[in-house]
């Protein structure tokens, strides 16, 4: 396939045409990465996640730049929410990193969540495939700003940075479930604001109560603190820590043959994402289509039935085989 | 269901730091459904080009108050082309006089939208003048 081969020489038009594709839901996208799948599974995929202000794009720029140094090749994929309202999003995580716009090395490509709930875009998994076809060695996904639960980001990446900033609130928000039990390192950023050592030992006390089966083969998730970005000098020193961090956790995952469980994971959800897209999405479109949605609703607001016979003659309807 | 987006690009090239009209445009953009993509102040051209690519929007808008347009505007244009982009809608605002208008055209730009021209209108203009591509 033509497409695919310019994707595989790096060809950034025809990569960001396809992720658009792919966001929009088009068929013969789908068909795209019937071709490029096989080939993925090179790239070192790192994900980002945060509250909204913590500072996460001003550390994937950092990231970036410590990468290029290195002289790795990156790919970036931001996700910014979109407005349950309009459906309209701003996309400002680019801001942040444009001083590399100009870097052939660098490809960057903002999502909006459009509607997913788990703090990334759906299209994220496969626009992740697409950069790793292209060749990038580092693929950097940043989430939207997080709460707590939105976790989707374990099931891509294979090393978890969760950023937090001092003030946030008391020790409770330490040993609540969610967002803090999926970090393979702690970033402090901001940490010459005030709180930043309360932070750091409620962290500590958080991860010395947690159960040894925790830590995958020991890996106790470092805390790393990162100062004021306009100071460059402290900056890009916290950044070049995180970054050999960041290849330590790789190698960690390596070494102890635990690659493979992450790359199950993300497989256990392509699998179950797949099934939706292909299976439930053209029955719930159908449904629009022929207006009885609509007529299922009216019912169920007069009362005349509830969700689940509804839903179980939808499914014999259009699933034969489960002998509902 | 296969749902096409409009994606559009604000962006504020050279050292103009005035970006009030570029965010509320923005946020404006937001508010008719559209996604976009705002890069902030003191851009090149080739940095606005560049990731209009990356982010394959639809529409470049140009924002510039200082005087710079005859010089940044085209050059965006320019680079657009060289790179096979020339698909990419570019269209301008800001303290622009009419006697510039035709360079402008003549550079590529599609439209240019002055102090008094209405959000409403504007929007107007991107729904009826920019597709989703094919």
């Amino acid at each position: 396939m033509e497409r695919v081969k310019r994707i595989k020489a790096g060809d950034v038009r025809t990569a960001s045409r396809l992720i658009r594709n792919l966001e929009d839901g088009m068929i013969e996208a789908r068909s795209t990465i019937k071709h490029i799948f096989p080939l993925t599974g090179k790239a070192n995929v790192i994900g980002l996640t945060g509250s909204p202000g913590a500072g996460k794009s001003t550390l994937v720029d950092g990231l970036v730049e410590s990468f290029r140094k290195k002289e790795k090749t990156v790919g970036v994929l931001a996700v910014d929410p979109t407005s349950p309202f309009t459906g309209g999003a701003i996309l400002g995580d680019r801001i942040r990193m444009q001083r590399h716009a100009e870097d052939p090395g660098v490809f960057v490509r903002s999502l909006a969540t459009r509607g997913a709930l788990g703090g990334l875009a759906k299209a994220v998994g496969d626009a992740i495939h697409v950069m790793d076809v292209m060749g990038k060695d580092m693929i950097i996904v940043e989430t939207v700003g997080t709460g707590q639960q939105e976790v989707d980001i374990i099931n891509h990446s294979h090393t978890v940075i969760v950023v937090l900033i001092p003030g946030m609130g008391d020790e409770i928000q330490a040993i609540k479930a969610g967002i803090m039990e999926i970090a393979d390192i702690f970033v402090i950023n901001k940490a010459d604001r005030e709180g930043s050592s309360k932070l750091r030992r409620e962290i500590m006390a958080m991860l010395d109560m947690a159960p040894p089966t925790a830590f995958a083969a020991g890996w106790r998730p470092p805390i790393i603190r990162v100062e004021n970005a306009f100071e460059p000098e402290g900056f890009n020193k916290s950044l070049e820590e995180l970054s050999s961090t960041i290849e330590q956790h790789y190698q960690h995952l390596v070494k102890h043959d635990l690659i493979g469980s992450r790359i199950r994971r993300k497989a256990v959800m392509e699998l179950n994402e797949a099934i939706r897209t292909c299976i439930l999405e053209p029955v719930l479109n159908r449904l629009i289509a022929d207006g009885e949605t609509e007529r299922m609703i009216e019912k169920l607001i007069n009362k005349e039935t509830d969700p689940y016979t509804l839903a179980e003659d939808v499914a014999r309807r259009y699933l034969k085989d489960l002998n509902l | 269901m296969s749902d096409k987006k409009i994606r559009v690009m604000v962006a504020k090239p050279g050292l103009d730091g005035h970006d009030r009209g570029a965010r509320v445009l923005a946020r404006c953009f937001r508010d008719a459904g559209f996604e976009v993509i705002y890069t902030g102040c003191h851009q090149t051209p080739e940095q606005i080009a560049s990731a209009a690519i990356q982010e394959d929007v639809d529409v470049v808008g140009l924002s510039c108050l200082s005087g710079a347009h005859r010089y940044l505007f085209p050059a965006v244009a320019k680079l657009l082309k060289e790179q096979g982009a020339d698909d990419i809608t570019v269209v301008g605002g800001g303290i622009i006089p009419e006697q510039d208008f035709q360079l402008l055209y003549d550079a590529g730009l599609k439209a240019i939208f002055v102090p008094g021209a209405t959000l409403g209108s504007i929007v107007d203009w991107f729904k009826t003048n920019v597709h989703p591509r094919a």
